[in-house]
């Protein structure tokens, strides 16, 4: 005890020893941060990575074993899934060629129905014993494990290569995106249990909406996964188009809206769609928006076909927006969201009542995905 | 994919071991400072002894409550969701928990007033705010 004691007013510099420990622990600190403060700044940004990383990879696991499970209670196939199921998080879809953009449309068209076609024979494959309702939903819970095992090996990557290269400046791009990146996993994390108990999703909004304004009246399919009912609002003809429900799909609505004006010869009054859209930070989640133009997201193909064909007829076209966030959008409906269709009907009800003429037909389109919605 | 690595819901073994030789050392070093003060009647050993002992204790605990807020922070959160089953003949409304195959418009059991079949007629889930923005915008 009395060596310690010795030890400490033996220091160098004079004065009492708190004094001499306090000018010892400032002149270490200037020294470290002059020569070492970027190298300390990147270590803290590389564990903040890391700590996010974790995270991302146990979401990825229960994605992984979600989609397993849900495969063995629904599919009840003959041999362990889990091999395909590995070989199917890791496929990918090659964008067409862009250098030449002239039918660049036609091309992405394809290669996302050869998708399509190849993700659906995977899943009858992986579960022999499910219904079409239940492939549906379980490419969707396949494609969110896909998603989160996509994310999770980029933000790997970069922080991989951050570590092996030293550059602060990919360290730093990856840890200024994190915490958006970190909420679409979380999103996905959340949408994968609902795709797997096929709840409907906030994106569904549309599809919701399109049911409600046709629910009890006879629908026939009119375009590949696609429905639409002729339904009397306000003394007009509306066609309300949807994805054929209750499994998690969103159709080919372009493909739907050209074929019902087609078969009208183009005498459509107006055009409505309903879709969810994502909301700014502040605005109230379900707040009900109304403008102009194709409300529709995804690759751009059927929004082309619908502008096209609008363009060909020369026919007005309205949208009616439902306001939610990323995570609102692929996790199960929030209340506040499914209180807004009603709402979404009465301002649909207005725009008809102030845009056209009694007798006119008019196209109403629910945009989104069906999951968990009938009609 | 291996799946023979550690999953990041377990706290790892180094820092187990380094949290409870941290605190081994804690504790020795609050032994020896009251053996100090009362063997030795040194105060000045003591407090420095002292001091180490509680800040090692500090960190240990610090870094344990750490880890646990990491592990609960991994769970994915499963809020429940709520199907409404409505009669449209007499207007009967029951609430009960999600079930799987359960969606919007199908009919199920009959009700219990009229034996006229019920439809689903909302399927959601109810969202608690965690906290409340304090902005005035």
């Amino acid at each position: 005890m009395m060596m310690l004691q010795g030890l400490l007013f033996e220091l160098p510099g004079g004065g009492d020893v708190f004094s001499q420990i306090l000018t010892i622990l400032i002149y270490a600190f200037l020294f470290i941060s002059l020569f070492y403060g970027q190298k300390i700044q990147m270590h803290l940004m590389l564990k903040e990575i890391e700590g996010s990383l974790y995270r991302l990879k146990y979401i990825r696991d229960e994605g992984r074993r979600i989609a397993i499970e849900t495969i063995k209670e629904v599919g009840k196939p003959q041999k362990d899934p889990t091999t395909m199921v590995d070989r199917f998080l890791e496929y990918f879809t090659i964008q067409p060629e862009d250098m030449d953009p002239a039918g660049i449309v036609w091309k992405l068209e394809h290669i996302l129905d050869v998708r399509d076609a190849r993700f659906k024979d995977e899943v009858k494959l992986l579960a022999p014993e499910a219904d079409d309702v239940q492939i549906n939903n379980l490419e969707n819970t396949l494609e969110a494990a896909m998603a989160l095992n996509y994310i999770y090996k980029v933000i790997r990557h970069y922080y991989l290569l951050g570590k092996k290269t030293l550059s602060l400046y990919i360290i730093m791009q990856i840890q200024m995106i994190l915490p958006l990146v970190m909420r679409e996993a979380e999103a996905y994390a959340s949408a994968l249990k609902a795709f797997a108990y096929g709840q409907p999703i906030g994106d569904g909004i549309g599809p919701l909406v399109a049911a409600k304004l046709m629910h009890g009246y006879p629908v026939r399919k009119v375009a590949k996964d696609c429905v639409v009912a002729e339904v009397p609002i306000e003394g007009r003809i509306a066609y309300v188009i949807k994805a054929e429900g209750p499994g998690g799909n969103v159709g080919k609505p372009g493909d739907a809206v050209k074929a019902v004006i087609e078969e009208n010869e183009g005498k459509i009054a107006s055009i409505i769609m309903i879709d969810a859209a994502l909301k700014l930070e502040g605005e109230e989640v379900g707040e009900v928006s109304e403008g102009v133009g194709a409300a529709i997201g995804g690759p751009g193909v059927d929004k082309f076909k619908i502008e096209e064909t609008i363009l060909k007829y020369r026919i007005p076209i309205n949208a009616v927006i439902i306001k939610e966030d990323i995570g609102d959008a692929v996790s199960p409906m929030r209340k506040e969201i499914f209180d807004s269709a009603d709402k979404a009907i009465e301002r649909i009800k207005q725009v008809i009542l102030e845009k056209t003429k009694e007798g006119d037909k008019i196209i109403i389109v629910g945009v989104g995905n069906t999951i968990g919605i009938g009609q | 994919m291996s799946r023979k690595e550690q999953t990041p819901a377990q706290i790892s073994t180094f820092t187990m071991m380094m949290i409870f030789i941290v605190l081994a050392i804690s504790f020795a070093a609050i032994i020896l400072a009251i053996q100090a003060y009362s063997v030795y009647e040194n105060q000045f050993a003591a407090a420095y002894l002292t001091f180490i002992g509680i800040l090692g204790i500090a960190l240990s605990l610090y870094t344990i409550m750490q880890v646990r807020r990491r592990l609960a922070r991994l769970k994915i959160e499963t809020p429940p969701v709520i199907t409404t089953i409505e009669c449209k003949k007499c207007g009967f409304k029951s609430v009960r928990e999600f079930q799987r195959g359960d969606y919007v418009f199908k009919e199920v059991e009959p009700c219990r007033k009229c034996n006229e079949n019920m439809i689903i007629t909302a399927i959601y889930r109810e969202f608690k705010e965690k906290r409340k923005e304090t902005t005035s915008f």
